[in-house]
């Protein structure tokens, strides 16, 4: 009897596993099911260009079903319960769905509550609805100070805030209010990045453009009706425009749930992917626990790891541990303003070591905008 | 540390930086000013990140214990 797959979440690493496992598995050997809290595949880097007027906010999603194979079906209907011991997920309509196999990647949401006084004093860019409001800030914005951050770790694409800060800072010269701005950039630990060789770079950069850091800076309350950020070591910031990252979390049905910590992020083994040890559930992209950078390229390389292993066991032969499994691969772009970029490629033996930033680099980073509904969601590369 | 309670403790041993710093940071948000709370971590970044932070925001290092197999338990009391 052909066996049931669960896929949570039609994401970025949801989209690629179920696409993988549709190629892979014949009707017979498999049915594969993506259960999803909303019709659209939202493209979410395309939100960093949103707050400069170079993206339109209409353009950046599509529907998710165009995006599946068709053996795939797709269910909308965000999952409120998982019951592991049952091999069931109960979803928001009441009904449930039992699993032979599980793939968790319901990704990460932002949690503006947790800060007091952030969503009356603080924007950012990790919504399209919030990336949009920044825009018209932005827009009537004529000189002043405008303090960057990370509302808390962890937070997805770690490379986003500082990719704004240098945009920013092209923005404010080219609108020729560069010399009334100050551009502050606070980061919750003692560096401004948290890969050294990266921060290395970043810092350097950050020097050169006049753009100021306070670190150590763990956001703890904003005071809107002042304009000052303030953080738990006792810093206060003032500003007249707050950018700050919002704390991450992962999905509610997640949060204390036994396979997860309290907000929500899953037991990951960082090799297998495998889920708390249980043998049939495997989690990928923001969802897991894994120290490594929260990112779509992330789980563009776990996909193919849990994939093969879903097939192995459907098949009931046995995977070689050393040649499947995951290596810690990331690579993000940077774009570091006036048309250039570099990138960040590394894995967990290898950190990364930033080129210098080209106009190459940069085109690559808006091809791969152009044809990621092409390519990623679709398993193509 | 004799006389000293611990009133929450995080063993954050193979857990790497900046993880055993964000714990520590995590149960001073969660404290009352007056407790005192530890994490254990064998990882290098840490030794230096974590006493630096706890001077930066001003709380109070009480002790660095080592700990068996060449971990140390970092020893803080929430001041403000
Ligand atoms: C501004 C910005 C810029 C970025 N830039 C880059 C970049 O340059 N490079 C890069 O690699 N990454 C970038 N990212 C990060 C990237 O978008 C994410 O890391 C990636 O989408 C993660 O994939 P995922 O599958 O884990 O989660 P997602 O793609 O977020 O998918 C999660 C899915 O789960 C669904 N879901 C949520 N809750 C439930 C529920 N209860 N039940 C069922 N379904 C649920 C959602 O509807 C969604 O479809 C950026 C992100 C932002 C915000």
């Amino acid at each position: 009897m052909a066996k049931n797959i669960l896929i949570l979440g039609g994401g970025t690493g949801g989209s690629i596993v179920a696409n993988i496992l549709a190629r892979s598995l014949s009707p017979q050997e498999a049915t594969i099911t993506v259960i999803t809290a909303s019709p659209q595949h939202i493209y979410q880097p395309y939100q960093l260009y949103i707050p400069f007027g170079y993206q339109d906010p209409r353009k950046i999603a599509r529907s998710e079903r165009s995006l599946l194979h068709r053996r795939v079906a797709l269910v909308v209907d965000p999952v409120e319960a998982l019951d592991i011991k049952n091999q069931t997920v109960v979803c928001r309509s009441h009904k449930s769905y039992p699993y032979d196999y599980l793939v968790i990647a319901t990704g990460s949401t932002v949690d503006e509550q947790q800060i007091p006084g952030f969503k009356e004093g603080a924007d950012h860019f990790y919504t399209p609805e919030a990336a949009f409001v920044l825009y018209e800030k932005l827009q009537n914005f004529n000189g002043g100070t405008i303090v960057v951050g990370i509302g808390g770790l962890p937070y997805k694409c770690p490379v986003a805030p500082i990719e704004f800060t240098f945009m920013l800072e092209e923005f404010l010269t080219k609108k020729a209010i560069r010399q009334q701005s100050e551009i502050i950039y606070t980061f919750p630990l003692n560096d401004v990045f948290n890969i050294k060789t990266a921060a290395d770079y970043i810092k350097a950069d950050f020097d050169k453009r006049n753009i100021k850091t306070e670190l150590f800076f763990n956001l703890s309350e904003i005071h809107p009706e002042k304009k000052i950020a303030e953080s738990i070591e006792g810093t206060e910031l003032s500003y007249d425009l707050l950018v700050m990252t919002p704390p991450h979390k992962g999905a509610t049905f997640l949060r204390g749930h036994e396979i997860a910590d309290a907000d929500g992020w899953v037991q990951t083994d960082r090799h297998s992917l495998k889920v708390a040890q249980l043998e049939n559930v495997w989690s990928l992209g923001d969802t897991t626990n894994l120290p490594i950078s929260k990112a779509g390229s992330t789980a563009h390389f776990q996909a193919p790891v849990i994939a093969k292993q879903i097939c192995a066991a459907i098949r009931k032969e046995t995977v070689d541990p050393e040649k499947v499994k995951y290596n810690g691969h990331v690579a993000c772009f940077i774009e570091s303003g006036y048309g250039k970029a570099t990138m960040l490629d590394f894995d967990y033996e290898h950190p990364p070591q930033p080129p210098p930033p080209t106009e190459f680099i940069h085109f690559q980073k808006l091809a791969l905008n152009k044809f990621y509904w092409y390519l990623i969601p679709k398993a193509l590369i | 540390m004799e006389g000293i309670k611990i009133t929450k403790e995080v063993d954050a041993r193979g857990s790497f930086c900046p993880g055993p710093l964000m714990e520590m940071i995590r149960l001073i948000r969660s404290a009352q000013v007056g407790d005192v709370v530890a994490v254990i971590s064998a990882d290098e970044g840490t030794k230096k990140d974590l006493p630096a932070w706890i001077k930066k925001a001003k709380h109070e290092l009480i002790a660095e214990e080592p700990v068996e197999g060449g971990a140390t338990r970092f020893i803080c009391r929430k001041l403000h």
